[in-house]
């Protein structure tokens, strides 16, 4: 297919654009395959903005005599607004538009077509490999190994085609477990708490079904990873009665008579439809311009969306509890263990494991309990909180924990290696970017799409010095130890750097940003010319044969 | 009294037993065991209310309820003592004459001459020169000299120079209170100024004729503008009420060429009762996020704090932008006009922004025009009714706008906190009683310190280290936005819930940033050491005058936030589930995590404090403090200071 064949006018002159706490600015606008280009006419101050279609949620028209106005509102929640003279024009770049927002097939995505003009110094394809992460885990325990009993995919197709179970386990007895659990997603490691020696496993519900069906083999998966006499719990992301809900469709719980050594606690993490709604009606509410007070509280309170945050950073800090302070090792699922399971997993990661608070340890965390482990990026971020049409598999499951991450970060401010920015990054290029590392909705889509092979992976292009140095957060020290956020209301706040990103000069925060950096960058300076100083005396301070008596 | 448990509420579990004893000036709780002896420290002054619940089998639940938003929660074993307790604490809450305020017997030992000169730190005198009075068009008037005209009004009143004293005298008797139109802020670069004053006599129909003239005045004071805005910041509906009691509003057919404006600011019964919600919200035992959003809608403070910030941003535009002068009233002209013209000059002027400033403009726009801080924050026994957190609020703005701005205000969020302590605590003489007149008269400058001298003392520890003077946030005026969605208003847990550490950031970058900012200095100074050295070494190449080194010591100073984080190694309860768990022995967990909280509540407190927790210091110390009123400092937390503490007895 030709992209040419949907630009019915590529080109448009005298357009006016609109943005929040911007001038309206004159110029041209451009449609090509995969963007919206505006470029300003002034000669003075030539500006563009680079849309990617892709990037677009919904977009409106409506019609003043012969000016058009097109309103465009974009995945990452900034909304723009277009004027466009002459009715046919802007009907026609319209409906261009939508047809090259909506393109069904992945291969017809940008990150298909991107040509990088950088050099690529690390291909981020094989930055992050499980059995990097084996070669670690070898070093301080032998109670696990490699496992490549899903290599073709036939095992779990939305597991990656190694994974790391405990080492009394054959591939044989992986076999029969995934057939006991929903989608193949047997129980694998997440994390191996070093403190203590103690796991976290993340796995799929059992599928226990009404006559209470039980699994040797997965009984004892599960049990190899509990010390002797010691307990373990099961984290269940859905109330008890949902739970016991789900063994008519086949699905179920773990049952005490069958896991005498485990405890299980159910700590509720709303199904992704629930999270869309609260989603959009929160990003409804901070597009409401009106003055009054009540309505916006009311309206945020509303949305439930802080109480999903809340929620689920309990639960987070649950199951790092369970690990650290209970001593005991947790198994963490809810339905399909493709997002609530994920998002604690990964969570309670961030507050157990200080090496997940660096840069490159918290893009290990992504590529690993996301990435790998098989959340459906494609489908859940197909539209954000603008869509119009029905929504079908779209929730925000991994923009909650990224939220999840800022709440923590914003209470312990000098323990991230990263700044905001780069959780915003991560945010943008989950729902519409020019690398490939986001498509597809598991490993096995994203082999048959030769994603490694025809696009350009985020990581490659994020690791690159001059890049990361505005991810970096000035204030980092790092911390080896656990950080315990707090979940009370008191404590979490809207994430304005996503919500009120567009709706609110960023001016006067970024300066305050910039003071920061500049602050630390000083104060390193002057220590690096101090011990410089100090070494050229101490030279010749012994070249002038001084006797030292220090 | 002693086995007394001291109970933390965000956990049953987490007691302290320890001894309770009540001082003239303090109510002390002393932790047993622990060799640190932690100690908490609540001044008599800064408690609400007592409340004495029902005996348990434990024993008798004392709640101490405190200005400051600290709630001490005491288990006294018999119901006997509690009662006492409970009695003489109701006493010593409300003493009913200012000599029994602690600031009478308060001795930071500073002789004579340092006392007075910590009085003389801000001089509204000099505050008004600065602004650039008097000039051609506003003269110093000397009408309430033996304060005859206005007994609320300050001696000094800046007034147009057309406003002759039959004027002055002739509007007063048609105002409130007979406080009449005076000068707030006036902006040198456009003449345009701010005046203040109460609501007009003018019920239905009256009118005066000195009245209209004063308005004329001050609009002749600002000769590039034909009009002045007249700021009623009443909801219209009491403005309309008053009218039938002979009060009301300037009606805009009278007077020439004002513009009239409603801006509705609830009165200070609204404000009580919404603070109290407000409050009632932050105590409750772990609330949902809905239970928390609906309670803090419901008790609309943040659209009363967001409708005084709307006040004060109509205000500094009109002066800053259209350069028209504005009249502020309410009722009295005390209360909400203060708060709105405090908000605007702050807006308007970078200097309000200074620490020193910052001190001036309290000073000016809240201490001289005669805010009722006796009645408002009930120093002496009185009519509950007259309390409400005026200033509070006014504190609560500047929060506000420091979010937004961060780096356009030399202080902190800790400078803060300490003000809004000291204005309850009684320790310092500035804000006692309710105008100048009375304070003259009760000689408080003889007879006690000055707060703006102890915190300009300790400057450091209230500096933003965003500031710098010549950065472009500090420059100008201020101009937040309006609509909710674009100026989050927050909740201020800092404030309200202040004493409860384990909700606030673990790591503050506040903290950490000054630290920086001091080691920066050390390197400067090493850097200069070491190139003069340097320089001598090359000139000769012997070197024997060597000049020692200073060492870094950079654990140290940064020892501050990295204590922080033994917080860090508490969870909290997030699971109830987790508690009936069998397989957890008694040793573990929770046991050793209530040691670090308490431990860390002693230093994570303000630094301030945390240098200085003496832990040695025993019981026996304690009678030397009573009954006479304590020689010691009590801090601005309720742990103990201080190196400054002296002991007179002893």
């Amino acid at each position: 297919m030709e992209f040419a064949e949907l630009i019915k006018t590529p080109r448009a002159d005298n357009v006016a654009l609109h943005r929040p706490f911007h001038p309206a600015v004159e110029g041209t606008l451009c449609l090509t395959g995969h963007h919206l280009i505006f470029s300003s006419r002034r000669r003075d101050n030539a500006e563009e903005l680079w849309l990617l279609h892709s990037n677009i949620d919904s977009i409106d028209k409506r019609f003043v005599g012969s000016l058009g106005t097109i309103v465009i509102r974009c995945k990452d929640l900034r909304i723009i607004q277009l004027d466009i003279p002459g009715m046919e024009e802007c009907l026609n770049i319209a409906s261009s538009i939508e047809a090259l927002s909506t393109l069904d097939s992945v291969t017809l995505m940008y990150p298909f077509f991107y040509r990088p003009m950088f050099e690529v110094l690390e291909d981020g394809w094989s930055s992050f490999l499980l059995e990097q992460e084996f070669e670690l885990l070898s070093s301080v325990t032998n109670e696990w190994r490699l496992s490549c009993v899903n290599k073709e995919f036939s095992v779990c197709p939305s597991y990656p085609p190694v994974v790391i179970v405990p080492k009394s386990i054959d591939d044989e007895a992986l076999r029969k477990v995934a057939l006991f659990r929903h989608g193949g997603r047997f129980p694998v490691l997440s994390y191996y708490h070093k403190k203590n020696g103690m796991a976290m496993l993340r796995s799929s519900q059992p599928l226990t079904g009404t006559n209470g069906r039980r699994c040797k083999e997965d009984e004892k998966l599960i049990n190899a990873t509990l010390r002797s006499g010691r307990r373990g719990f099961v984290i269940d992301t859905r109330p008890l009665a949902v739970a016991q809900q789900a063994r008519a469709k086949g699905g179920g719980f773990e049952q005490e008579v069958h896991y005498p050594q485990w405890r299980r606690i159910h700590k509720y993490i709303e199904r992704f439809n629930i999270l869309q709604e609260s989603f959009i009606k929160l990003v409804e509410a901070c597009n409401d311009q009106s003055h009054n007070m009540d309505r916006w509280l009311s309206k945020l309170e509303a949305s439930n969306w802080l109480t999903h945050i809340k929620e689920l950073l309990t639960a987070a800090c649950l199951a790092a509890q369970c690990i650290d302070r209970e001593g005991a090792s947790v198994l963490v699922h809810g339905s399909e263990g493709t997002d609530s399971t994920l998002q604690v997993t990964s969570l309670a990661q961030i507050i157990l494991d200080p090496r997940c608070r660096t840069i490159r340890g918290f893009e290990a965390l992504v590529v690993r309990e996301w990435l790998q482990a098989g959340h459906p990026f494609q489908q859940r971020c197909a539209q954000s909180a603008y869509s119009n049409s029905k929504q079908k598999w779209e929730a925000p499951v991994f923009l909650l924990f990224l939220e999840c991450v800022w709440q923590i970060h914003r209470q312990f401010p000098c323990s991230f290696e990263f700044n905001e920015q780069f959780l915003i990054l991560l945010f943008e290029h989950a729902y519409a970017s020019q690398f490939g590392t986001f498509l597809g909705n598991n490993e096995n889509e994203r082999a048959k799409l030769k994603l490694p092979q025809k696009t350009m992976s985020l990581w490659s292009w994020v690791n690159r010095p001059e890049e990361l140095s505005r991810f970096q957060n000035p204030l980092y020290e790092a911390n080896s130890l656990v950080i315990w956020p707090s979940v009370a209301p008191q404590s979490l706040q809207l994430w304005e750097g996503v919500f009120l990103r567009w709706n609110r000069p960023s001016k006067f925060l970024e300066e305050a940003e910039e003071e920061r950096i500049n602050i630390i960058k000083y104060n390193k300076e002057l220590q690096a010319k101090v011990n410089a100083l100090r070494r050229q005396l101490a030279e010749l301070e012994t070249d002038g044969e001084v006797p030292e008596e220090e | 009294v002693e086995n007394v448990r001291l109970l933390d509420r965000l956990s049953s579990r987490r007691a302290a037993v320890g001894t309770l004893y009540l001082t003239a000036t303090h109510v002390i709780f002393v932790e047993n065991g622990s060799e640190t002896r932690k100690e908490t420290w609540v001044l008599h002054s800064q408690i609400s209310s007592i409340e004495k619940q029902a005996t348990t089998a434990t024993g008798c639940p004392l709640l101490i309820r405190c200005k400051n938003f600290q709630v001490i929660h005491l288990v006294i074993p018999q119901e006997r003592d509690c009662h006492d307790v409970y009695l003489s604490l109701i006493r010593l809450a409300r003493p009913v004459k200012y000599e029994e305020l602690y600031c009478f017997s308060f001795n930071p030992k500073l002789d004579k001459e340092e006392r007075e000169q910590g009085w003389k730190l801000v001089d509204l005198h000099e505050e008004y020169n600065r602004m650039g009075v008097p000039n051609n068009y506003w003269q110093i008037s000397d009408v309430n000299r033996d304060y005859g005209v206005c007994d609320s009004y300050p001696t000094e009143i800046y007034v147009p120079k057309s406003a002759t004293a039959h004027i002055i005298v002739g509007s007063s008797k048609f105002r409130s209170r007979r406080r009449f139109p005076a000068l707030s802020y006036y902006c040198k670069g456009n003449n345009a100024s701010i005046c203040r004053s109460s609501q007009p006599l003018s019920g239905f129909s009256a009118r005066c004729l000195e009245d209209e003239q004063m308005l004329q005045a001050i609009r002749k004071a600002n000769p590039g503008s034909d009009f002045i805005y007249v700021v009623d910041t009443r909801p219209k509906l009491n403005a309309m009420a008053n009218r039938a009691a002979g009060k009301g509003y300037e009606n805009e057919d009278n007077y020439s060429n004002i513009k009239f404006q409603f801006i509705g600011i609830e009165n200070i019964h609204v404000m009580r009762n919404s603070l109290q919600k407000m409050l009632e919200v932050c105590e409750l035992k772990s609330p949902s996020m809905s239970d928390f959003l609906w309670g803090l809608e419901n008790s609309g403070w943040l659209k009363h704090i967001k409708a005084i910030m709307d006040a004060g941003i109509f205000i500094a535009k009109a002066v800053a932008e259209e350069g028209v002068s504005v009249l502020v009233h309410c009722s009295d002209g005390w209360d909400r006009t203060a708060q709105v013209c405090s908000v605007a000059s702050l807006l308007l002027d970078p200097y309000y922004r200074t620490m020193k400033g910052f001190m001036v403009l309290i000073e000016k726009d809240w201490v001289s025009f005669g805010h009722k801080f006796n009645h408002r924050y009930g120093n002496l026994d009185g009519d509950p009714k007259e309390i409400s957190p005026v200033i509070d609020q006014f504190i609560e703005c500047v929060w506000q706008l420091m979010e937004q701005f961060p780096c356009a205000f030399e202080f902190n969020e800790r400078f803060l906190i300490h003000i809004q302590h000291h204005i309850y605590s009684c320790q310092f003489g500035n804000f006692l009683c309710n105008s100048q007149k009375e304070r003259r008269e009760l000689k408080i400058k003889e007879r006690t310190y000055s707060l703006w001298a102890h915190l300009w003392k300790n400057r450091a520890d209230y500096l933003n280290p965003l500031y710098r003077s010549d950065h472009s946030q500090t420059q100008g005026t201020l101009q937040p936005q309006i609509a909710p969605c674009n100026f989050l208003y927050k909740f201020w847990s800092g404030m309200y819930n202040r004493f409860e550490k384990g909700l606030h950031p673990r790591q503050s970058v506040t903290d950490y940033l000054m630290a920086v900012k001091e080691e920066t200095q050390q390197l400067e100074e090493e850097l200069e050491v070491l190139q003069e050295r340097l320089a001598n070494l090359q000139k000769s190449q012997s070197g024997n005058n060597k000049v020692k080194s200073k060492q870094q010591d950079r654990s140290k100073q940064f020892g501050l936030y990295t204590s922080n984080n033994s917080l860090a190694n508490t969870p909290q309860e997030y699971s109830n589930d987790l508690k009936s768990f069998p397989s957890r022995s008694p040793s573990q967990g929770d046991e050793d995590s209530a040691l670090i909280l308490t431990q860390d509540n002693l230093k994570s407190s303000d630094p301030d404090l945390s240098a200085n927790s003496d832990q040695e210091s025993g019981v026996e110390d304690l009678s030397c403090r009573s009954p006479s009123g304590g020689g010691c400092l009590p801090s601005e937390d309720s742990g103990k200071d201080s190196d400054e503490a002296v002991f007179l007895a002893g």
